[in-house]
């Protein structure tokens, strides 16, 4: 659950969604891309609250990356990544060649191209995962809101994805929101944070304020070192030991 | 090659074959019959045999044996995308077993109240299947806001099962020869004998079609999940709902026609994504197609492999389709 939220993501910023298990990271990103309604308190687009838009509006406007795709039948890449045209499709329209170009250009900016025609079972969790963000991205979104993108993946296939999304927010001005529970890889690519537990903001604002040791410990009950590389400007954030509060 | 190009091919090529089964059908069977004699207007209808096997006997089973096959196959595509679920079958949700109920009821105390032409049977067991798919929608709608579809599955299943307890006791208390009719319509038979039913049925059909005609694009969809369709841009609800309605009618539709034939909503669609893969804007009209000649062609054996007696084409389907369930679920998994 999440109560009591105010949260805004400038266009072309990438922000971190960090907190516990059950904190409300996935709500929270449910109710930014409308597919849960708030009780009370709206969610707008630019200007324009997001339960006067229909589905199809919202899905022009706002793309989402989900943890894991199950399909249930079998697609090739190609398939899946058309399949982000929806929104922009009329009842009986077919994808036309604009189309095609769109899917295609989502696909070798995720570096999935050579994949289009493979069944998408039969790819490795990286792979799938990039497929599923050129899918999100042939949605032609100005937004992308990616739920713990990396999680059931592999450390080489969480650096791919990180490194990705990281090029697509800073070469494309893809805005993009992304939740997860590894402090490293938000450190590295995104520039905002918002740190969530028990359903509530507990601090937000660029990484470098944000992410401190006073706030892991908040956060998480963990202690931890947070070194800041003095060159480069990076920060790297090591868990020491869990606090029993 | 581009969606539309495929898609103009496929059902072209399904389209083709079907037709030419249902133009053969009709000339094959027990006994031969001439199609100069059959269409001699100089002959007069009651001496003309040949005229009349033609179009009583014949022409009626192979167009209702088409219509049954396209609704079944076509309502299990829907209803495979809709439940996520590669072994749902037209008869997963419970309306065949209201329907059966229906006409078990019907047959048991011997109603005989034709309405334009309609036998009672087709009509109970179309009312049954209404029943069970209000039931079924009650149940799915009951627990939270929208439809859930795990409880949709769970509820059909019970609904099924708790069906063909009560068909089992209303054969009970029949007395032998209706017994002996209701369990030959269990078996799924085409034989409907006249026109009648088969244009009382087109309506309904006709509208599950329509409806089927619109969800395609978002059944792929919905075979992502339905958070990921829901982030497409589908309003998952409304989908789930008309692709409920429309199946089930169809299918009720069907079970009203010929009775519960088994396994036609099962192997037909799987076939079909065997020869053209998962995109339902081709698998739908193709599964409705392929669905309509492969009932037709089953029927005709039944008609035809142990003449002069013709057996229910349920019987054949379930000799086909049986195994291939059984190859299905090995390859699954």
């Amino acid at each position: 659950m999440v109560d009591d939220v105010s949260v805004s993501l400038a266009e072309g910023t990438l922000t971190g969604i960090l907190g516990p298990n059950g904190s409300g990271k996935t709500t929270l990103l449910r109710l930014l891309s409308g597919t849960r309604r708030p009780s009370s308190g709206r969610v707008r687009l630019g200007d324009r609250p997001l339960d006067e838009l229909s589905r199809r509006e919202v899905a022009q406007h706002i793309a989402v990356v989900p943890q894991e795709t199950q399909l249930a039948f079998e697609y090739s890449a190609i398939e899946i990544v058309l399949m982000g045209r929806h929104p922009h499709l009329g009842l009986f329209t077919v994808e036309g060649p604009a189309d095609l170009r769109i899917a295609r250009d989502a696909m070798a900016s995720t570096g999935t191209s050579a994949l289009a025609d493979r069944p998408f079972d039969q790819l490795s969790g990286g792979e799938k995962q990039r497929v599923v963000i050129a899918a999100a991205l042939a949605q032609s979104a100005r937004l992308l809101l990616l739920d713990e993108p990396t999680a059931s993946l592999d450390l080489g296939y969480q650096l791919e994805v990180s490194a990705l999304l990281k090029t697509l927010n800073r070469d494309h001005g893809v805005t993009m929101a992304i939740s997860t529970h590894d402090l490293n890889l938000a450190a590295s690519i995104c520039r905002e944070l918002i740190l969530m537990r028990g359903g509530r903001v507990i601090a937000a604002g660029p990484t470098h304020d944000v992410l401190t040791p006073e706030n892991v410990r908040r956060l998480y009950d963990v202690e931890a070192d947070v070194h800041v590389h003095e060159d480069t400007g990076h920060i790297t954030v090591v868990p020491v030991r869990r606090l029993h509060p | 090659m581009n969606v539309r190009k495929r898609i103009t091919i496929v059902v072209l090529a399904n389209a083709a074959f079907t037709l030419a089964v249902l133009l053969v059908a009709p000339t094959v069977g027990s006994t031969p019959i001439a199609l100069s004699r059959v269409f001699d207007q100089s002959m007069p209808w009651e001496s003309n045999v040949d005229a009349q096997i033609f179009f009583v006997a014949r022409l009626p089973r192979v167009l209702s044996g088409a219509l049954v096959g396209a609704a079944l196959a076509a309502a299990g595509v829907v209803l495979q995308a809709m439940l996520r679920n590669p072994l749902a079958t037209p008869f997963t949700l419970g309306v065949s077993a209201g329907g059966a109920l229906g006409a078990m009821i019907a047959i048991a105390l011997g109603l005989d109240v034709g309405v334009l032409g309609v036998t009672s049977v087709p009509i109970a067991s179309f009312i049954g299947s209404l029943v069970a798919i209000a039931i079924v929608y009650g149940l799915a709608t009951s627990q939270k806001r929208g439809l859930s579809t795990n409880v949709l599955l769970l509820a059909g299943v019970t609904l099924n099962s708790f069906f063909s307890a009560l068909i089992l006791f209303v054969q009970f208390i029949a007395d032998f020869t209706q017994a002996f009719r209701a369990v030959r319509w269990l078996m799924g038979d085409l034989d409907v004998g006249s026109y009648s039913p088969i244009v009382a049925a087109l309506p309904f059909l006709v509208c599950a079609f329509a409806v089927f005609a619109i969800l395609p694009r978002t059944l792929n969809l919905l075979t992502l999940g339905e958070d990921v369709a829901a982030a497409r841009g589908v309003e998952v609800v409304t989908a789930h709902r008309w692709a409920f309605f429309s199946a089930s009618l169809a299918t009720g539709a069907a079970v009203s026609l010929g009775g519960p034939i088994g396994f036609v909503g099962i192997i037909v669609p799987h076939l079909v994504r065997l020869m053209v893969g998962s995109d339902h804007r081709v698998v739908l009209p193709a599964a409705a197609l392929f669905g309509a000649a492969f009932t037709v062609l089953c029927d005709l054996v039944a008609r035809t492999i142990i003449a002069p007696l013709e057996l229910p084409v349920g019987i054949i389907t379930a000799l086909i389709g049986g195994p291939f369930f059984l190859w299905l679920l090995v390859k699954k998994s």
